[in-house]
């Protein structure tokens, strides 16, 4: 299963991560830690009437959270401030689209964490 | 005779399957597997033996004091510490907040430094850290890029008071020299603690030769049970130390608003003391006596120069620390291309193979490497270069899933 979850978009994703970087005067920022495994990723937001108008993550960790960083960025962006909030871990493994075996559920959702506590004081309009 | 299938046999454990795999077992730096003779000591505490210890006067409980009592000795000539008390604590880290609390706060003042370096495991290093809040100053001795102690005596100075240090690295293997250096600490003036946890268990250890002012090392793993750290202390210090944890066993005399203190060791073990682990750690003691420590590191050197040669043939290998297999412990930390550690760890688990990923407790190493993470490999005395091809072919399965 573990090999499983190395297919081909998971390493795209992983060697060449969407939205990296950093944005200049972010709307809203927030940086998740996980101190087990070292994993870090920051998520920076720039809204425009309701909408997640820009986005940008950089951090380091491994493959899958790199993944599920840059393809939640992806997801996001262009979204209501109220869908944003609303999404679920059911999604992610959607975006992710392999198994992921229950040692790295951790390592999927830290960057979904990262998103939404980004996100969870901005009001949505 | 060194017979390590013999051993094997000695080891329950070793006949698991993981993920319908074999079970090879490389994270002996967190912590070692247990020969069924430890178990069984235990076991045999708790069916037959068992009381709480001191001050009884019936017949399980004399037996369960000296099966608790007798451990002291067996340590002093197992790492030949006929110049230090032993104390018991609940792991190693307890054992260095004993010095931190007991020594360096009594001792210590503003102006004084403490000499460590960028190698030290996070317990050898937080708790000094405290220290900066009394004026203390913090030294640091930078490592080479191939991993050894860069310039210490340079670092080294009359205001210097303690210089804690580790003996073999859990991460790069560095074995450092430690007599050298607590002979130039002593020069100075100042007190050294060595953090015996990676040579203890691998390596014949000769405190008296050392002759550094306290020693740390760790039950499990040494072939022991967790929830037992030992501290060898020269009995000159421990006699001016106060108590670290209060309440009953460490005292002469209570009253209602004073009580008197007993001498060292008991002075430092208050409350009921970890009975059973004190007798699976005289247990594992005899067994790596049984072994023979020289025969251990022979074999561990064995394995780890054969495990260099096998990462040296992979083209994207970073291996960090001496490449010299005689210069090291058998702990091996490295990164293969761009695979993060803990890929690189699920990817073995998948075969079996037990490995350690991430930054070991030493924030500042990784740092010093400019990486956030790193695998590790280490071994003891039941590994096999068996093993370490079926590791190595895992490995070469990485390198495939990962296209480098």
């Amino acid at each position: 299963m573990s090999l499983d979850m190395y297919a081909e978009n998971i390493l795209d994703h992983y060697r060449n991560p969407k939205n990296f970087g950093k944005l200049e005067n972010p709307d809203a920022k927030f940086k998740e830690f996980n101190p087990l495994c070292g994993d870090e990723y920051e998520f920076q937001l720039k809204f425009s009437d309701g909408v997640v108008k820009d986005v940008k993550f950089n951090g380091d960790g491994c493959a899958i959270s790199m993944a599920s960083a840059s393809m939640l960025s992806e997801f996001a962006k262009g979204k209501k401030i109220s869908e944003v909030k609303k999404i679920s871990e059911e999604e992610v493994f959607k975006l992710l689209g392999v198994g992921i075996s229950p040692a790295r559920i951790k390592c999927a959702l830290l960057p979904l964490s990262a998103l939404k506590n980004c996100i969870v004081n901005t009001s949505d309009v | 005779m060194f017979d390590v299938d013999k051993i094997r046999g000695d080891f329950p454990i070793l006949k698991r399957k993981v993920n319908g795999k074999k079970l090879i077992y490389f994270d002996n730096a967190a912590t070692s597997q247990k020969p069924r003779q430890v178990i069984e000591a235990m076991s045999d505490f708790y069916s037959n033996h068992n009381a709480n210890v001191h001050r009884t006067v019936y017949q399980l409980a004399a037996e369960a004091t000296e099966k608790y009592e007798a451990t002291r000795g067996k340590i002093k000539n197992f790492i030949n510490a006929k110049n230090y008390e032993v104390v018991f604590a609940k792991n190693c880290t307890e054992a260095i907040n004993l010095v931190l609390h007991s020594w360096a706060k009594q001792n210590l003042k503003t102006g004084d430094e403490i000499l460590l370096n960028v190698m030290e495991h996070h317990s050898n290093l937080v708790p000094w850290q405290s220290l900066q809040e009394k004026g203390v100053r913090l030294n640091f001795a930078d490592i080479t890029d191939d991993g050894f102690l860069d310039k210490f005596e340079e670092k080294i100075s009359r205001r210097t008071k303690l210089v804690p240090l580790t003996h073999v690295s859990n991460v790069i293997g560095t074995i450092n020299g430690v007599e050298e250096i607590c002979k130039i600490a002593r020069d100075y003036g100042a007190k050294t603690l060595i953090d015996a946890t990676q040579s203890v268990p691998n390596m014949q250890v000769d405190a008296d030769k050392i002759d550094c002012d306290f020693l740390v090392f760790s039950g499990h793993k040494t072939l022991g049970p967790t929830g037992i750290g030992v501290l060898c202390g020269k009995r000159e210090i421990l006699e001016n130390m106060p108590p670290f944890i209060l309440g009953s066993d460490i005292i002469k005399e209570v009253t209602l608003t004073k009580s008197t203190f007993t001498g060292p060791p008991h002075r430092f073990e208050s409350g009921t003391p970890c009975i059973a682990e004190s007798i699976g750690l005289s247990a594992a003691i005899d067994y790596l006596e049984k072994v023979g420590m020289k025969n251990i590191r022979r074999h561990e050197m064995e394995l780890t120069e054969f495990a260099l040669e096998g990462l040296k043939s992979f083209k994207k290998i970073r291996i960090y620390g001496p490449l010299d297999a005689r210069k090291r412990g058998g702990v091996i930390a490295f990164n293969l291309g761009d695979i993060h550690s803990h890929d690189l760890a699920s990817i073995l688990d998948e075969d079996g193979i037990a490995i350690r990923s991430g930054h070991h407790c030493a924030q500042p190493l990784m740092r010093r490497f400019g990486v956030n993470a790193m695998a590790r490999a280490s071994f003891y005395l039941y590994n096999t270069k068996e093993e370490l091809e079926i590791f190595l072919q895992s490995l070469r399965k990485a390198e495939k899933v990962f296209k480098l």
